[in-house]
Order: C-alpha cells, then structure tokens, then sequence
C-alpha cells in the first residue's frame, strides 16, 4: 500500500516538472510572456523565502527572522553562498542556546 | 562566487563539472540535513529503509515526502496524499517553464534529466548562473548541479533510516534555516545590480502573505511566484536587449 502511495506521489511530482520541457520546443511566446518568465525565478526566490522563513523554529518566529537578516547583512558584504549559509545557520544556534 | 571568466576561453567539460559541483555545494549543505532528518522521522513512522529509498529516488521534493510521511503515520487515503503532493509541487510546472524556456535550444533528452531534478533549490542556483549555462558545455554544468543534489538527497535520507538521529536535535533544527540563507544569499547579489528584481520578490512576497491564511501553502507559494512573474512585465521592460 505504501508503495502504491509512492507511485502516485511519484506521478504528481514528475508531472509538473516534465510537462514544460515537452511543449516548450512548440511553444512560441511573445516578448511580454518571456519578460514574465525571466522574472519567475526571483518571484519564486521571493514566495519561497517569506512568510516560510518565519516557522523555521518552531514556536520561535523571531529566530527565522534574525537569521534571515543575517544571511542579508551577509550576503550584502559579498560573501560567498557557502559562508551566508553557514552563518546563518551558526546566528540561529547561537539564539537557541541563549533564548 | 564573480570570478572573472575569461570571454576568450571555453571551459572544457571537465571543468564545468567541476564549476558545477563547486557552486552546488550550498546545496548540498543545505539538503545532508533535511534528508538525513527524513529518514529518520520516517524510520519512526514505520517506513522500511525501501520505501524511504524509493520516495526520495522516485518522487524527490522534501515538503512533499515530509508530509506524505506523516500522512501515512496518520493513516490518511491514497488519494488525499497524492492530491496534496500534486497541490504541493505545482509550484515546479511554473519553474520548469520558466528553466525549460532558458534551455530552449537544447534538445529533450538533455532537458528531461534536469526536469525531472527540478527543485526550489536546483531551479534558483541555475537560474542565478545562466551565464555559466549559456557556454558551449553549459549543458554539463547544470547536469552535474541538478544530479549532485539528487544523489545527496536520497544518500542523506537513506542514512537517517539506517543510523536514527545523527545530528544533535539543536543543531538539525537550528539548519532549518540553511536553505532560506540559501535563497537569499542567491536573491540579495541580484537585488544589488538591479533594484527592480527585488521589487518583484517583494511582490511575490506579499501576495504569498496575503493569501496564505485562505489556502494551502502550496497554492500560496503558485499565486506569489505567478503573481511575481506578471510583475516582472512591468518591472523588467526596459532591458528588452537581454
């Protein structure tokens, strides 16, 4: 039964991402759709990191939150992705020690 | 990572490899922990070291497993789980478009293995690297991204189910915040050279806000990522050149 529920979770995860590389190659879009495509990725950057960011800690809203601004202040000063992780990672253990 | 590329000289396939695997690690961070805490949360809900192989092989996106896992401990239906993933993963038709219309040139059979290993994570480090990805062995460097990923995602869920908790609770907790610095470290360079990139995440942000409490987060995700992109109509006319 278990398996059987992995097949389909299989199928429901597999179809959106493999319907897009079977039409694009028949698709033709306009510059206005391409615009909005381009833009996607940093739409997507954008909804992935808030409000999830928040429910990072459970109970805790506040520790998301300052490790996100530490991975900001971070990632400001042109860190490279590896330390940016790594840092916020460290702000947020350190606040779940101390809080 | 800005180091200079050299216009005149095309990396070898070798060294795209190797670009890959160097700009995937954060990736690979981000995703040891998460995997291995699946495979023991799903150890603990009574899955086989099979079946935890086989979600992470065949179906591959975390929220998705996580909460397929805990609806099966719950005992929930077939059908709730599998239409609860497909809400979920939804977000990934959106993303694949938008990747699949940046690898237009390049046949199917060297895009299903990308589509197929498309995640939040792959999707936003290879988009953040399109530069690398339109060189003449691009191709290898986004290959080489997606798979490394996908191998440490089933590798860490399969080392949770055989060894149990291997990280201290405080410290896998405290890494659920790795792949939100992930996406902003990725976010925040882009931000600095063009302002209106960053008003379209804020778009996406907000509408991601707003409909939250009337949906599930999965459609949330979907209304803020479109939501975003239609912004970008707007936000990204003047570089009709690029």
């Amino acid at each position: 039964m278990i398996y059987l529920i992995i097949a389909g979770m299989a199928i429901a995860t597999i179809i959106p991402r493999i319907i897009p590389a079977a039409i694009i190659h028949k698709m033709n879009f306009r510059p206005w759709v391409h615009r909005a495509l381009q833009a996607i990725p940093f739409a997507a950057l954008g909804a992935l990191i808030f409000p999830g960011i928040l429910s990072v800690y459970e109970d805790q809203p506040f520790f998301g939150l300052m490790g996100g601004l530490v991975a900001i202040v971070l990632s400001f000063i042109g860190l490279h992705l590896i330390f940016i992780v790594v840092g916020a990672i460290a702000s947020v253990y350190i606040m779940s020690l101390t809080f | 990572m800005s180091e200079q590329i050299d216009k005149t000289h095309v990396r070898s396939k070798k060294e795209m490899v190797r670009h890959g695997l160097v700009i995937g690690l954060p990736i690979i961070l981000g995703y040891l922990p998460v995997a291995i805490t699946f495979g023991v949360v799903s150890s603990q809900a009574g899955l086989t070291l099979g079946q935890i192989g086989a979600m992470s092989v065949f179906v591959y996106a975390g929220a998705s497993q996580f909460m397929g896992v805990n609806m099966i401990a719950v005992g929930a239906g077939a059908i709730e789980v599998i239409i609860a993933t497909f809400v979920l993963n939804f977000r990934h038709f959106v993303m694949s478009l938008s990747f699949m219309n940046q690898l237009r040139e390049h046949s199917l059979i060297r895009q299903l293995p990308l589509a197929l290993t498309l995640t939040d994570e792959t999707f936003a480090v290879a988009s953040m690297h399109t530069e690398d990805g339109k060189e003449k062995n691009g191709i290898y460097f986004y290959t080489i991204l997606f798979l490394s990923a996908y191998a440490v995602w089933v590798l860490g869920s399969l080392l949770g189910g055989i060894l149990g908790e291997v990280l201290p609770e405080r410290l896998s907790d405290s890494m659920g915040i790795a792949l939100y610095a992930l996406f902003i470290g990725l976010l925040i360079p882009s931000v600095k050279q063009e302002l209106r990139v960053g008003m379209i995440a804020i778009v996406a942000m907000l509408v991601n806000l707003l409909c939250s409490p009337f949906m599930s987060t999965g459609w949330s995700v979907v209304m803020g990522t479109i939501a975003g992109g239609l912004s970008g109509i707007y936000f990204l006319k003047e570089d009709e050149h690029t």
